[in-house]
């Protein structure tokens, strides 16, 4: 017994060692003076000169503005498609192409994206290749091609997380507020939608990092002139470690860090105030 | 036309437009023409249709209908053109008439198959996710267990310190094991400093390096699966088992193992899938002398310009994993069947 009791814990603890170590000698080593990342330089030690290298770095600022207008807009555009998405199977029953429509949302969440990359590009050459034919010119692929692209995958994981959602919570609710006589498009605004809310803005995320992360779709079906973040860093790394990357990924981490905090405690406020006019509404009804 | 009654009815024409000289021609109008557009869009709601179809378009025309293509191009030959495929029909002079003519080549699917260098680069990325998901598997259980059994407070604290990898950069974690497992990376320079060996160990460009990578960057997709499954067992399972003396080891291999059997199985797939067509981490950590499949069908594609084989691997790829997706789907709506 006591034997199981201490190794699972420990399991635990090691696990997350994993986890985080490597992030960890990231940070650490983007402090380093020496140019080889991994020989720490304790003379010179610690500095931020490869912090001031990254911020003179045009390609790569340029390349981050690119993939936050991308990202951006992907996020949006997902939480639309697959808020709709996600409502029509959590909610609609039964109808024509509703086999088909949870495939689309679900194969490719598993798909190689390589493949998806792939097949992608071989649209938009196709698509081209049409224009060309009916009206004499074309389109380049670019930002837009990009945008379609990251849309398309990101569709499926706002699905699930809304579909999810809407498993959660009780219809009774909407039943109710139809019976007491408010219009279909009123339930949807004023109970539906603020009740789905968390899963929308988890959703949002979601598609931003996922857009904001990707190589190898991008790779793909990005056009010349339309780099993003991840395929400067891609193309940068192959080459070898270097530690302005280092300085970037640490930068990387503080926003995360930073946004989970700042989330968590809003999320902790949230929940205490909930608490507060529960038990307020119970003293009301009481006295 | 009977006239409408009640809320919908038709709004009858305004008096100054009956006595003007065009008056039957307004009556005529307001009688058949379009109504208002409220009137009309409350009585013949389309929403529900629009709704659906919305999201429905998206995905055909960007996802389906891609893969449509790309089984298209499967079947054609690469010529010297742009683009450098030939189109699988075109109108012809044959037969004495103007005929469409349909045009497969199958040459993607048979260099594939005699050329040995895809089926042992495919196996190849089997082994690789395979044994990577297995790896992934012993690391994941116990953390899912110890997340599982954990107070409430501190088990959406350790879900927390899982997920937030997830939020970094995927890119920038296998970065990170760059400089790990060079030769003259961390790990090296430790066990160095420390005297545990004397030469470093070679790990950069290897299997092994492979196998970290995909660990690592696949974890948290092994534990939440895990973990969802691990949270809804029934402890009084395992205290019936204790009280009839049962030891913990055999509870665990008798009791819990089993009945999370769907849970390995989830995990097991959001790994091994995507592992198998991994293109990132094999091109920063990988062997250069073995290309996985995924940067085989790139570099075909990008640098010997031959797509129509590389949709060809893409389209054998797809049949060897979706197969078990499908079985795997069929087994899980038939187990909720028998549930009900």
């Amino acid at each position: 017994m006591r034997r199981r009791v201490f190794l699972v814990p420990t399991m635990l603890a090691l696990g997350f060692a994993f986890l985080y170590v490597p992030i960890l000698t990231l940070v650490v080593f983007s402090f380093n003076n020496s140019r080889l990342v991994t020989v720490w330089d304790a003379a010179h030690s610690p500095t931020l000169k490869w912090y001031v290298e990254l911020f003179q770095n045009q390609q790569i600022i340029d390349a981050a503005l690119l993939s936050i207008r991308v990202a951006v807009i992907n996020a949006c555009g997902a939480v639309v498609l697959g808020t709709l998405a996600g409502l029509v199977l959590a909610r609609f029953g039964r109808f024509r192409g509703r086999t088909l429509l949870s495939i689309m949302t679900t194969a490719p969440l598993v798909m190689p994206e390589i493949i998806t990359g792939l097949s992608m590009l071989l649209l938009f050459v196709a698509l081209q290749q049409a224009a060309e034919a009916l009206f004499g010119t074309s389109f380049n692929r670019g930002v837009t091609t990009l945008t379609i692209a990251h849309i398309t995958f990101s569709i499926s994981y706002v699905t699930v997380v809304v579909q999810s959602r809407f498993a959660h919570f009780d219809d009774a609710i909407e039943e109710a507020a139809l019976d007491l006589g408010a219009r279909p498009a009123k339930v949807f605004w004023r109970i539906t939608l603020p009740l789905i809310m968390p899963a929308i803005v988890s959703g949002w995320l979601l598609a931003f990092t996922l857009s904001w992360d990707d190589v190898v779709i991008s790779q793909f079906v990005a056009g010349p002139g339309s780099s993003t973040l991840p395929m400067v860093i891609f193309s940068k790394v192959r080459l070898g470690v270097s530690p302005d990357v280092n300085a970037l990924a640490t930068l990387m981490v503080l926003v995360v860090a930073m946004g989970v905090v700042g989330s968590a405690q809003w999320l902790q406020r949230q929940e205490k105030r909930r608490q507060r006019e529960i038990q307020l509404a119970a003293a009301n009804n009481s006295g | 036309m009977p006239p409408r009654s009640g809320r919908h009815a038709r709004p009858e024409p305004p008096a100054s437009r009956l006595a003007s000289a065009w008056a039957p021609l307004w009556q005529f109008f307001y009688r058949f023409g379009p109504p208002r557009w409220s009137d009309y869009l409350r009585r013949h709601w389309i929403g529900k249709p629009l709704v659906i179809a919305l999201p429905m378009l998206w995905l055909v025309l960007f996802f389906l209908v891609p893969f449509v293509i790309v089984l298209k191009i499967s079947v054609s030959d690469t010529v010297i053109a742009q683009p450098p495929y030939t189109p699988l029909w075109e109108w012809a002079e044959e037969f004495g008439s103007r005929t469409l003519v349909l045009k497969m080549h199958l040459r993607g699917f048979t260099e594939m198959l005699t050329n040995s260098l895809y089926a042992q680069s495919l196996l190849y990325s089997f082994k690789v996710a395979a044994v990577s998901t297995f790896y992934c598997l012993l690391i994941a259980y116990p953390m899912a267990l110890g997340i599982s059994r954990a107070s409430p407070a501190r088990r959406s604290l350790y879900l927390m310190l899982v997920i937030l990898p997830f939020w970094t950069s995927f890119l920038l974690r296998v970065y990170a094991w760059m400089g790990l497992l060079n030769n003259n990376g961390v790990i090296n320079n430790v066990l160095l400093a420390l005297g545990i060996i004397h030469d470093p160990i070679t790990m950069m460009h290897t299997d092994f390096a492979v196998y970290i990578g995909i660990v690592y960057s696949y974890l948290p997709f092994m534990i939440l699966p895990l973990y969802t499954n691990l949270e809804k067992h029934d402890h009084t399972l395992l205290e019936a088992a204790a009280d009839l003396g049962s030891r913990p080891w055999k509870s665990f291999v008798r009791i819990t193992l089993p009945l999370s059997v769907p849970g390995i199985v989830a995990g097991a797939m959001l790994v091994f899938i995507p592992a198998v067509g991994e293109f990132v981490i094999p091109s920063l950590l990988g062997r250069p002398d073995q290309l996985m499949i995924g940067r085989l069908l790139y570099d075909k594609f990008f640098a010997t310009l031959d797509w129509s084989l590389a949709s060809a691997v893409a389209i054998a790829m797809l049949l060897l994993l979706v197969a078990p997706i499908v079985i795997f789907q069929r087994m899980q709506s038939r187990e909720l069947e028998a549930k009900r």
